[in-house]
């Protein structure tokens, strides 16, 4: 499943990309299981999502938790707890 | 309902006019305006920089717009956000409500920042003379804007 992923403040930093199109292997349901195969696709990334839990996420612009399934996303976007205001 | 995301200042005082002319059924409207402060946490900051995601902040701001016309008798509301480098001094954010009576135009302004600070996807970093650093998120923040969760929400908002 072919997704484009966008990064922004510190995870974009870390990782050295503002987005990017990715192919999704296959068994990979949930914005968790993304998190965790980025994780392992090099320092950078395992940089990026070293503390997994800290960093948020969005499935086509929507607020989501680790566990909401990825099947259908156009853009996943991922980014720490959110300064504005 | 006006939402904007701009580089550019706004002029609060404009706004509000803008809301109430030629209208007699408003009572109150309130005001709020967030300023770019040359201090945090005993530190000197000598600027800013606002980044956000685009496409999403606006939905997402317009989406809690909504939600505050659902929760109170508005008659107008404005949201102006500002993005890029800004120094001191500087505008960050503009909330106004109006209502026929001042406890709904308070409440919702006050709902509409709570939301801002910790939903809306826009991340600060701070420069300082010492070197840039992200804002990390307030836990008092968070706070704040639990006290708006109905009970069924408080668990998506984790």
């Amino acid at each position: 499943m072919s997704v484009t992923l966008r990064y922004f403040a510190w995870v974009r930093e870390r990782i050295g990309k503002t987005e990017e199109v990715v192919d999704l292997p296959a068994g990979i349901r949930t914005v968790g299981d993304v998190v965790a195969w980025l994780a392992g696709r090099g320092e950078e990334y395992a940089y990026a999502f070293e503390n997994p839990k800290v960093v948020r996420a969005a499935i086509d612009r929507a607020h989501v938790r680790a566990d909401a399934a990825v099947a259908g996303a156009r853009e996943i976007a991922f980014f720490p707890p959110m300064t504005g205001g | 309902m006006t939402v904007r995301l701009q580089r550019e200042d706004f002029d609060a005082a404009a706004e509000a006019a803008a809301m109430t002319r030629g209208r007699t059924d408003i009572g109150a409207v309130v005001t709020f305006t967030g300023i770019c402060r040359d201090h945090e946490a005993g530190q000197g900051v000598t600027a800013l920089t606002l980044e956000h995601y685009p496409g999403m902040a606006e939905e997402e701001i317009a989406r809690h717009v909504e939600e505050a016309q659902a929760r109170w008798p508005l008659l107008g509301v404005t949201v102006i956000h500002r993005y890029g480098r800004l120094v001191p001094g500087d505008n960050i954010v503009l909330v106004v409500t109006a209502s026929a009576h001042r406890a709904a135009a308070f409440e919702a302004a006050e709902f509409l920042m709570d939301y801002l600070k910790t939903r809306a996807p826009f991340w600060k970093q701070e420069e300082r003379p010492q070197g840039n650093a992200w804002v990390e998120a307030k836990q008092t923040d968070d706070a704040a804007a639990g006290r708006w969760d109905r009970p069924s929400e408080r668990d998506a908002a984790e």
